[in-house]
């Protein structure tokens, strides 16, 4: 596939870098809101026209915002759009932001969106920010449908609110609690260490593969979540460092 | 009145916990927590960030945005306040506070985009609650947070040297403590 073709970045965003199962970027609202598969799918939905939108518009003031106060510029742009979003949402599905709640403006501090922001958009062309916005979305909601339909299966019985399980089976309501959201994603991270561990016994560079919020959540103030992503520009630079620094040794010699 | 901020205290702090039944503050709760040191010093930063950010934001929401109509702004002012006031504090402590800023300046900048602390300024705007009962809120949210991370810390402290599964050392068996927390602080919920 052709790089930053629009379908080489939906299957990105979708498989190769999804933000979730891969990344594990934007862990609050992944645990918060996943409590049934309709409630992933809203505020999956509502982080992508977010991401997608945002992506597009720090696109297109790529070149007019100056370096120095990108990130505040970002910051500003995103809360705008989680804003109108909101007041959408408010408008047109009720019930949607009666159940997102306070998770709704706190989308503005998901790492995917500044990340991707600071990673991709702010250095590529308005189309394919658009379309690498849509796709880590979609990886985004795909992740929190998958894992809302797997917690309320376990605790209510339901998928989408239609029963699926036998009647003999007794909900374990602890899963659509608070202390389940910890444990089911302890269970995709051990899976995710799993596939990690085996891909680095066969050699294969699992580099990008995260785990867990552990370093990466935390860079999210400076260099927006983007260590892992800046990764390919910076090997190039390193080596030259590390030689200024052999011929300076060897001067001391 | 005391009674309602007793009662905000011990909601805000224990039974609605901010990072094991609100999952706000994730990152740092997991990240911050291999050493109780460390995990106490994080803590005491958030109180002292969390505090002022909901005094200010209540005040800016008081006095700026209702009587100009915009509230609509909230999200997008806060979190220019909050990341404008934490850089604000650290040039500050810098200059005229060595001690505290050794203390806890590493801690500052990882706070800027805290979920927590938006949170926080958001809830005391969506319960309508005055400046001092916010200012409260704030400071029981955060003493939360230092409670949980601070026990989390002793628990992975104690596991450093466990036999666990291969698939499950790092991320997963710390996220698996941390449910098991969640549950014990289930147990709050009977309180008020």
């Amino acid at each position: 596939m052709k790089q930053n073709s629009v379908l080489e970045r939906l299957v990105n965003g979708l498989v190769k870098e999804n933000p979730t199962f891969v990344l594990m970027l934007g862990m609050c609202p992944t645990l918060a809101v996943t409590t049934s598969a309709i409630n992933g799918m809203g505020m999956g939905l509502t982080t992508m026209v977010v991401l997608a939108l945002s992506n597009m518009f720090i696109s297109l003031l790529r070149k007019v915002i100056p370096d120095k106060v990108r990130i505040p510029a970002f910051i500003v742009i995103i809360a705008s759009f989680v804003t109108v979003v909101e007041l959408l949402l408010k408008a047109y599905i009720p019930f949607l932001y009666d159940a997102l709640g306070l998770y709704i403006p706190l989308i503005v501090v998901n790492c995917i969106i500044l990340g991707r922001a600071e990673a991709y958009a702010s250095k590529n062309g308005v189309i394919s920010s658009l379309f690498d916005g849509i796709g880590m979305g979609l990886g985004f909601t795909l992740a929190l449908t998958v894992i809302g339909a797997v917690r309320e299966l376990l605790g209510a019985g339901e998928v989408f609110g239609y029963a699926v399980m036998p009647e003999s089976y007794v909900p374990c309501s602890i899963f659509v609690l608070a202390p389940g959201a910890f444990f089911v994603l302890a269970a995709l991270t051990a899976i995710q260490n799993n596939v990690k561990l085996a891909g680095e016994r066969k050699g294969r560079d699992m580099s990008k593969v995260g785990s867990g919020c552990s370093s990466d959540c935390m860079n999210c103030s400076e260099a927006g979540c983007s260590k892992r992503f800046y990764d390919e520009n910076t090997k190039a630079e390193e080596p030259k460092e590390e030689t200024a620094i052999e011929k300076e040794e060897e001067k001391n010699d | 009145m005391i009674k309602e901020l007793l009662i905000i205290l011990i909601s805000s702090s224990l039974v609605s916990n901010v990072v094991l039944s609100q999952f706000l503050g994730l990152c740092p709760f997991l990240g911050v927590s291999k050493k109780t040191e460390t995990a106490a010093g994080m803590g005491t930063a958030v109180i002292f960030v969390i505090t002022l950010a909901s005094a200010v934001a209540g005040l800016i929401y008081k006095f700026i945005l209702v009587p100009f109509d915009l509230t609509y702004l909230q999200t997008i002012v806060f979190i220019l306040v909050i990341a404008a006031l934490v850089q604000f504090v650290e040039m500050f402590l810098k200059k005229f506070m060595k001690a505290l800023y050794q203390a806890l300046g590493v801690y500052l900048p990882l706070i800027t985009t805290n979920c927590a602390v938006l949170g926080v300024a958001l809830t005391n705007v969506q319960k309508n609650y005055g400046i001092l009962a916010g200012i409260v809120n704030g400071f029981a949210t955060a003493v939360g947070f230092t409670i949980s991370i601070v026990i989390l810390a002793g628990i992975r402290e104690k596991m450093e040297y466990n036999d666990i599964p291969e698939s499950f050392k790092g991320m997963p068996i710390v996220l698996v403590s941390a449910g098991l927390m969640a549950i014990a602080f289930c147990g709050f919920s009977g309180l008020l």
